[in-house]
């Protein structure tokens, strides 16, 4: 029987991510995987694309994975995972294992939207039984802070810093988790580490179906977000009650919010705690906040017409 | 009992891969490879063998995905040529730093630009110096018998490196030669079982695999990768041994031809060695004597044992099919000035770069250079160190 997602159960449960990694204090991203691990009742191998949780977690004769764990290289985690469960699928028809083993891939935003893109869509199509979970923090913020596709539109980053004449990040975000989902794929779904039980449910479900799956998982980043240390949690539940961030799945084609919030807060409210928005808020910038908020919105709306027309038949006539 | 095949190399090399029929297949096609693979899915798709494929959108991910396979615990081939071997150069270096038993046939071709689909030895050569065991080949028949070799090689318990075989496009690839065909089983006992070693997919047993090394570690680690090669050539020439008592065929570390009592000498690589031997028993006939020398273990190179083999010659010509873009020598000349540089009375060498981008080898190639090296080794002079054959003015 599976484990119960309730705190009891899972606190007797083994962390499979141990304490004493080079994460920085605050990060978003540790927690995250803690909480993906915890979910699943099976064992689980794993790949990582180059970046923080890569770096920090395994040097030189340590590790901090107590489950087999594989870095290759920056763009190919999907790729190197596609190659793990192909032998694993090889091995199981000779019937040289037999263990229900599930495979995950850990990759931060650079390595899933950018460069590892190519490679993950590729597994995706070719239909391996895996879960890809890419941990958004927005910006390349191994290498410092630079700006990438997943990066929020006004964002000072180092590569598109906050100046007098460009300020900051001119261009929407790629909005991944959709593309995935136009990938047709089984299993698609946003989630935080602010609400654990619903990301952890979204693991849990990925795991029981069978075929390529992504999840796209906020995790706040306070030394490229230049916020506080102990606010990775605040900012990442501000994002999905702002709207920024929307907690939602699509499964086989129907979409599902899954957590509406009860007031849809400002965007400003998850803007202002953070350093790398400070310029949007003087005067000449105004028109970057309005545009801000009406992406969120236009992106908001859209996510909840899709949901009342992706309804199966039944529930829709009720 | 062997069967005789007219075949092309190509599909020799797929069958030999059928033989050997590995746990994991990652594909993609480039020229002129794509007909290796093509048969080998054939194969696959119709339970000739238990191999599942990955089908792959780059040869990037075949190679990341050839690196995920065999960490998890199998044996695992790929192929490619050219523009895909440069396009997977990242993770070659990954494949072997992880110690990951890979076999992979390399068709060689031309590298861009111009984009040229033909045969030379660029993208090998570009990939010499990345940890792979380099196998090159002559024809089918060494292609076919490297490929089964290869195995050995690479998943012996001293080295767990990944092996290439190289062999030279459409030139070997495309053309139909006769070979011979070892049994399925005879094939299936040579190359045995797969051992795993520290297998992703032992649970049970969780490893982590390519981690960060600063500083601190990095370079003992270098040290041990380089160790390693020094124990190629021995497990090489012992596979070899194997390999004779089921086939009939020797191979050696490199293949010398009537050079033991030359005077002057080839070096080259792959099937321009073939037409070489010809023109040499010709030289011969007229008395000069002539000989040929022709690397097969590229990677890890024998210094020593080539520098022996040459040492006694006055002059020698290394054919190199690509260039060194240093205002330098070619990449083979380099290596054979290496091995013959401790010696303190060594031959004269001279190096000519032949049939890019798949210009034609002739005999009067050959031909050429001997008359030249003869007249070296009469007065000791030399006009030219380096020069293009075969090309227009």
């Amino acid at each position: 029987m599976a484990t119960p997602l309730s705190l009891k159960e899972l606190s007797k449960k083994e962390l499979l991510l141990t304490a004493g990694h080079r994460m920085c204090s605050g990060c978003g991203a540790p927690p995250v995987v803690k909480m993906v691990l915890l979910a699943s009742d099976y064992p689980v191998v794993a790949s990582n694309a180059t970046g923080c949780l890569e770096v920090s977690t395994c040097i030189s004769e340590y590790t901090a994975w107590k489950i087999p764990w594989i870095h290759n290289a920056f763009e190919n985690a999907a790729a190197t995972i596609s190659g793990v469960e192909t032998m694993y699928r090889s091995l199981k028809k000779q019937g040289k294992i037999d263990k229900e083993i599930k495979f995950i891939a850990f990759g931060g935003d650079g390595g899933t939207y950018d460069i590892g893109f190519q490679s993950l869509s590729g597994a995706m199509e070719r239909g391996h039984d895996m879960l890809y979970i890419c941990y958004d923090n927005g910006a390349y913020m191994n290498t410092g802070i630079q700006r990438s596709s997943a990066t929020p539109l006004g964002a000072d980053t180092t590569t598109c810093p906050a100046g007098s004449v460009v300020p900051g990040k001119l261009q929407e975000r790629k909005d991944l988790t959709k593309i995935m989902a136009a990938h047709g794929i089984p299993y698609v779904a946003q989630a935080s580490p602010s609400h654990w039980s619903d990301l952890m449910k979204k693991v849990r479900k990925a795991l029981e179906i069978k075929g390529p799956k992504f999840m796209n998982i906020i995790a706040p980043c306070n030394r490229g977000w230049r916020s506080r240390t102990d606010d990775a949690i605040l900012l990442s539940r501000l994002a999905v009650e702002t709207c920024y961030w929307p907690l939602y799945e699509i499964e086989n084609g129907v979409t599902r919010v899954t957590v509406k919030p009860k007031e849809k807060k400002p965007l400003v409210d998850f803007l202002r705690p953070q350093g790398r928005f400070k310029h949007i808020f003087a005067p000449e910038n105004e028109w970057l906040l309005k545009q801000a908020q009406e992406d969120v919105d236009k992106n908001w709306e859209k996510l909840l017409r899709e949901e009342e027309f992706t309804k199966p038949q039944e529930e829709a006539k009720e | 009992m062997p069967k005789i095949v007219a075949v092309t190399g190509n599909e020799a090399v797929a069958e030999a891969l059928r033989q050997v029929n590995p746990d994991v297949c990652a594909a993609y096609p480039i020229t002129p490879q794509t007909d290796m693979m093509q048969r080998f899915a054939t194969f696959a798709n119709n339970g000739k063998v238990k191999t599942e494929m990955i089908l792959v959108e780059s040869e990037h991910s075949a190679m990341s995905a050839c690196v995920g396979a065999a960490a998890a615990g199998g044996r695992v081939i790929t192929a490619t040529s050219s523009q895909g071997m440069a396009l997977m150069w990242e993770v070659l270096f990954i494949a072997s730093g992880s110690r990951l038993p890979i076999v992979m046939p390399l068709v060689n071709r031309a590298l861009s630009a111009p984009l040229n689909i033909h045969g030379d030895h660029s993208d090998g050569m570009g990939a010499r110096d990345c940890g792979w065991i380099q196998l090159w080949s002559e024809n089918a028949q060494e292609a076919y018998d490297n490929a089964i070799q290869a195995f050995r090689i690479a998943e012996h318990m001293d080295i767990r490196l990944p092996v290439m075989i190289c062999l030279d496009g459409f030139i070997i690839s495309h053309s139909i030669e006769r070979i011979e065909y070892l049994d399925d089983d005879t094939v299936k006992n040579f190359v045995g079982e797969y051992k795993q070693l520290n297998p992703l997919l032992d649970v049970e047993h969780p490893v982590s695999y390519g981690p960060l090394i600063l500083p601190d570690y990095y370079m003992e680690f270098r040290r041990a990768q380089a160790e390693v090669m020094t124990k190629v050539a021995d497990v090489v020439l012992n596979v070899a041994k194997d390999f004779e008592k089921i086939s009939g065929r020797k191979y050696g570390l490199f293949e010398t031809y009537r050079l033991d009592d030359a005077e002057i000498g080839l070096v080259i690589l792959n099937s321009a060695a073939g037409t070489s031997k010809d023109v040499i028993d010709e030289f011969r006939n007229r008395g000069i004597k002539a000989g040929l020398l022709k690397p097969r273990l590229y990677r890890p190179f024998p210094y020593e044992e080539v520098g022996e083999a040459l040492k006694h010659l006055k002059a020698v010509c290394v054919l190199d099919r690509a260039d060194a873009f240093g205002a330098s020598y070619g990449p083979l000349f380099m290596d054979i000035a290496s091995s013959i540089y401790p010696y303190k009375d060594k031959p004269i060498l001279i190096n000519k770069i032949y049939g890019l981008g798949g210009r034609d080898y002739l005999p009067e190639h050959a031909e050429l250079v001997l008359n030249e090296l003869a007249e070296i080794a009469k007065t000791g002079k030399v006009k030219t160190f380096k020069e293009y054959i075969g090309v227009r003015d």
